[in-house]
């Protein structure tokens, strides 16, 4: 038994519901008691999706349990399949249904449907959301794809492409798309299919027909990608365009794979980010130390982007998902940090606030850890909350991805010049020195007011750095440490108590002070 | 029938409820599980913990259904189950044993601990009341350890609350024989209103007041012959059994919503607790008053409007009644997971005839009719709201109803306003 008090991945089924909800014509008959069906309120209000999402739950009680569970599942899906009129159904169980063993596999097969049904083994005490969506869509693709479609030779055809992995509830696979698709268009590739999003089930017949795939989130679409590539020998496109670096990549691998003109999709020239970067107000973001945590694909490229298209320094990188978790291990060898793979949020806001950085990226649960350390945040990876879904576009990838995702990092933070402001007129009686940056309240130092009403999610965060509780403080010193500026004074403070800590001195006085700074100056 | 003008409690005329007609149905229901009641018991009760012994499932569906995120530790946590639990290569009870201990090593405060039984613990038989027997021996007096099942199965979204303090009436200290007559008020209650009815009941002279919940659950209010209990909540059919088997008796009324259904359920333990009708009528007409100008607010938007509810959490009768009785609405179908027809027999009584009482769930069939009769509001959840906004429906989530202050006086306008702002809205946006 595992105690946890918030999980980043919902169940192996939600994976599937991810998946079943992104297409169209397709449903999911899921085994499942009263009250598994909360899960539909993730799509229509996270996501605010105007259907429900297709699924019927057999909704069994206690009562039915000693009796024909087994008969309440195959009329549940009969009434479906009668109802709703899907290409194909997908059938399987909740982590309840599992241990009453009724198979639904094996019950609509037994049922002689009018359409195809595919069997889903989720195991539920093992494996979670992500890994039933890669699961689920690998086995939709398995079954429906049709072995005798192939892309037949090139000639004077335009090449032809799958895209892979966007899913209902993804963070901005919408956008993403989108984005992916210009490039595309403008190497003169042809998208055969993108899958699972708005696929249909005829869709995935043809899978086949295109001459390579693009797999966007491998956490969702690596599986069913590997065996593409073995069974219909389409080669898979490797780099993911997070990022300009990594977009370029994408681009020079899609144009060698194809023999297009990589040029003009290279030149494109609303990328901002390589300017926005050099320009010399970006010079404040040298070195500044991010904590990226998320699923292992958000998580590595967002490192690789802070480090070398913002020149962040990682000083902290993780995972929640183990299976891709070798991914980020690697990653972190190369930013020198200690991969953090983990499923419990308690082990991440530990090594956050023992990493002290000077912003945090990563999913919606970094957001409210840093909110209580008083630091800037960006969202970065799923699982989202409903304001990761914002209604402009807003994509990751793409030269368009990296725009956003300069704007979207570097907005939190206290800007350039207005840095250099603050210390200068920190000595002004009209100065309140904890009023913050102006342009983003959000992320304002704490003040002593409360606010009035606050949603329980809003309500005031503790104190992020406590006053001077520890006595090893000289008055001077600590007078001292009031005029560093707020937003790095929380860092000085532990700095100069870990220096002081460990060069054995017995009181901070000011000469300690400016010692640690020197210590750790970079 | 309307009976709006002429109402006065329960001496306005009755539709028989014995004989009236619901439709019973059976099929995929869209409400949640029993577990979810932790949201608001674990506030209520601020020594207590609520520990799920369940599956990811129960875990993602406590932080999906809270809608929060973790602000601080919350006093609720999931023991999830995994394959060696299942598959008996580690005792289940031992693991549990070792959970429980490193909780309570680290969470000092807690007095009480609930272990909530759901879905998976219940298919594997795994024997909670045992455990929290075997568990309490190790940690009385510092600790009380009590268990209940929240699971779908079993339960419904708001019968959780019903199972936790039907789990609480067997510790409630016995009263004396010769006790003087002691008010008890069932049912979790924000704060705030729970204090203007023990307000309302000083005021009426009822001095002896037990409440259940207790906001500590150490301090358990007494119980025993010469208890008379009111329910606050009409989901509460296990709680009113176990207090009755331990000799308390209920005071029936309607339940206090908007002005009429306080005014009801106020007059009825003045009643009850012979407090002299005129007095009663004082304590009663501030509140009155103020309640009737804060629900005028909504009328213009609700008046005459047609109002269905889909099964939620078993307020659906009496809100009803309200929105009928006091602001006009025409219900159209009223859904319920379950009715309890003697504890709602004052609310159903008061709903007009052709109002379609429909029991239990098959949401596909009753969105056909919510489709054809094409309500002006519908009360839904939030798994359907949104398709059903997409579709040209105005409507209601139904969780807020819960989890917002509604019962009372000064809350009517509250409650009014709840169901006028969907309607508002739908008349104000111009995209």
């Amino acid at each position: 038994m595992q105690l946890s008090v918030w999980t980043y991945e919902g169940p192996p089924h939600v994976g599937a519901m991810r998946v079943a909800t992104a297409m169209k014509g397709l449903h999911y008959v899921l085994h499942a008691p009263q009250g598994d069906t909360y899960a539909d309120l993730l799509f229509t209000m996270i996501e605010r999706r105007n259907h429900r999402p297709p699924v019927t739950y057999t909704t069994f009680e206690a009562r039915d349990l000693g009796k024909d569970t087994a008969q309440l599942f195959q009329d549940a899906a009969m009434d479906a399949i009668e109802r709703f009129n899907p290409e194909a159904i997908i059938v399987g169980a909740s982590c309840t249904a599992e241990l009453i063993q009724d198979d639904p596999g094996g019950l609509t097969e037994a049922m002689d449907l009018p359409c195809p049904a595919i069997p889903l083994e989720l195991p539920s005490y093992q494996r979670k959301e992500n890994w039933g969506a890669a699961e689920t869509f690998y086995q939709i693709v398995r079954h429906l794809a049709d072995s005798s479609v192939t892309p037949g030779p090139r000639e004077d055809r335009k090449a032809r492409a799958n895209i892979l992995g966007p899913t209902a509830l993804g963070f901005r696979h919408r956008d993403d798309l989108i984005e992916v698709r210009k490039i595309l268009e403008q190497l003169d590739v042809e998208v055969n299919l993108v899958a699972p999003l708005n696929a249909r089930p005829s869709d995935i017949a043809r899978i086949g027909n295109a001459d390579f795939n693009i797999v966007l989130y491998p956490e969702i679409a690596d599986e069913a990608a590997r065996w593409l590539e073995r069974t219909f020998k389409q080669p898979r496109v490797r780099s993911i365009p997070f990022g300009v670096s990594a977009t370029r990549a994408f681009i020079s691998e899609v144009a060698e794979l194809v023999g297009a003109d990589p040029t003009p999709a290279l030149g494109d020239t609303n990328s901002r980010l390589p300017w926005w970067s050099r320009s010399v107000d970006s010079t404040y973001l040298t070195g500044k130390r991010v904590f990226i945590f998320g699923d292992a694909t958000h998580a590595v490229a967002a490192a690789r982007i802070a480090r070398d298209e913002l020149g962040f320094e990682v000083c902290g990188l993780g995972c929640y998902n183990r299976e891709f978790a070798r991914d980020v291990r690697e990653a972190a060898k190369d930013h020198g940090v200690e991969p953090l793979i983990t499923d419990d949020h308690l082990e991440v806001e530990e090594a956050i606030a023992k990493a002290a950085p000077e912003m945090v990226l990563g999913t919606q649960m970094e957001r409210h850890i840093a909110k209580r350390l008083g630091l800037p945040c960006a969202v970065i990876s799923s699982p989202v909350h409903v304001q990761d879904f914002p209604a402009r576009h807003s994509p990751q990838m793409g030269f368009e991805g990296a725009n956003v995702i300069f704007d979207t990092w570097v907005h939190p933070l206290v800007m350039g010049l207005e840095e250099h402001l603050l210390t200068m007129f920190r000595e002004d009686f009209e100065f309140s020195d904890e009023a913050g940056a102006s342009h983003h309240a959000a992320h304002s130092p704490k003040m002593a007011a409360t606010p009035q009403t606050v949603p329980e999610e809003e309500l005031p965060p503790e104190p992020e750095v406590s006053e001077l509780d520890s006595p090893l403080w000289t008055s001077e010193a600590e007078k001292e440490l009031k005029k560093i500026p707020f937003f790095v004074r929380g860092k000085a403070k532990r700095n100069t108590e870990a220096f002081a800590a460990e060069f054995g001195r017995g009181e901070i006085n000011l000469d300690t002070l400016y010692d640690a700074k020197a210590h750790y100056a970079r | 029938m309307n009976v709006a003008t002429t109402l006065t409690g329960c001496d306005a005329p009755k539709t028989d409820t014995a004989t009236r007609t619901v439709l019973r149905e059976r099929g995929q229901r869209e409400v949640f599980c029993g577990l979810t009641g932790i949201i608001w018991l674990h506030r209520k009760m601020q020594d207590a913990f609520f520990l799920v012994v369940g599956s990811r499932t129960c875990a993602h569906l406590l932080q999906s259904a809270a809608g929060v995120m973790i602000f601080a530790e919350p006093r609720f946590a999931t023991a999830i189950m995994e394959e060696r639990d299942l598959a008996g290569m580690v005792d289940a009870q031992d693991e549990l044993d070792r959970v429980v201990q490193r909780l309570l090593d680290r969470r000092p405060d807690i007095k009480t601990l609930f272990l909530v039984g759901s879905c998976p613990s219940e298919v594997i038989k795994l024997d909670l009341a045992k455990a929290a027997e075997r568990l309490g021996v190790q940690h009385m007096p510092k600790v009380r350890i009590l268990n209940y099942s929240g699971s779908g199965i079993e339960t419904t979204f708001t019968q959780g609350e019903d199972a936790c303090l039907a789990a609480l009436v067997p510790e409630m200290p016995a009263q004396d024989a010769n006790a003087p007559k002691q008010l008890l008020m069932v049912g979790a209650l924000p704060d705030i209103v729970e204090d203007q009815f023990l307000r309302l009941f000083s005021q009426l002279g009822i001095e002896n007041v037990g409440i259940l919940p207790a906001r500590n659950a150490r301090d358990l209010p007494a119980v025993g012959s010469n208890t008379r209990y009111i329910l606050a909540q009409p989901f509460l059919s296990d709680t009113a059994m176990a207090l009755e088997d331990r000799g308390a008796t209920r005071i029936d009324a309607l339940f206090p919503f908007g002005v009429e259904g306080t005014s009801d359920w106020l007059r009825a333990i003045g009643r009850e607790f012979g407090v002299d009708t005129t007095q009663v009528e004082a304590v009663i007409a501030p509140g009155r008053e103020r309640a009737k100008r804060a629900i005028e607010h909504s009328r213009a938007a609700l008046e005459g409007k047609r109002i269905s509810f889909l099964p939620d959490s078993q307020l659906e009768v009496p809100l009803a009644r309200f929105l009928h009785t006091e602001l006009g609405m025409e219900p159209i179908e009223v859904g319920t997971p379950y009715l309890h027809r003697s504890h709602c027999a004052g609310d159903l009584a008061l709903l007009p005839e052709i109002t379609r009482i429909s029991e239990g769930q098959h949401v596909d069939n009753q969105l056909d009719r919510v489709r054809q009769d094409k309500p002006d509001l519908t009360v839904c959840g939030l798994g359907l709201a949104n398709p059903l906004e997409a579709e040209g429906l105005t409507t209601k989530w139904a969780i807020e109803l819960v989890f917002s202050p509604i019962h009372g006086f000064d809350q009517a306008g509250d409650l009014a306003e709840l169901f006028a702002r969907p309607m508002r809205r739908r008349d104000r946006l111009e995209v």
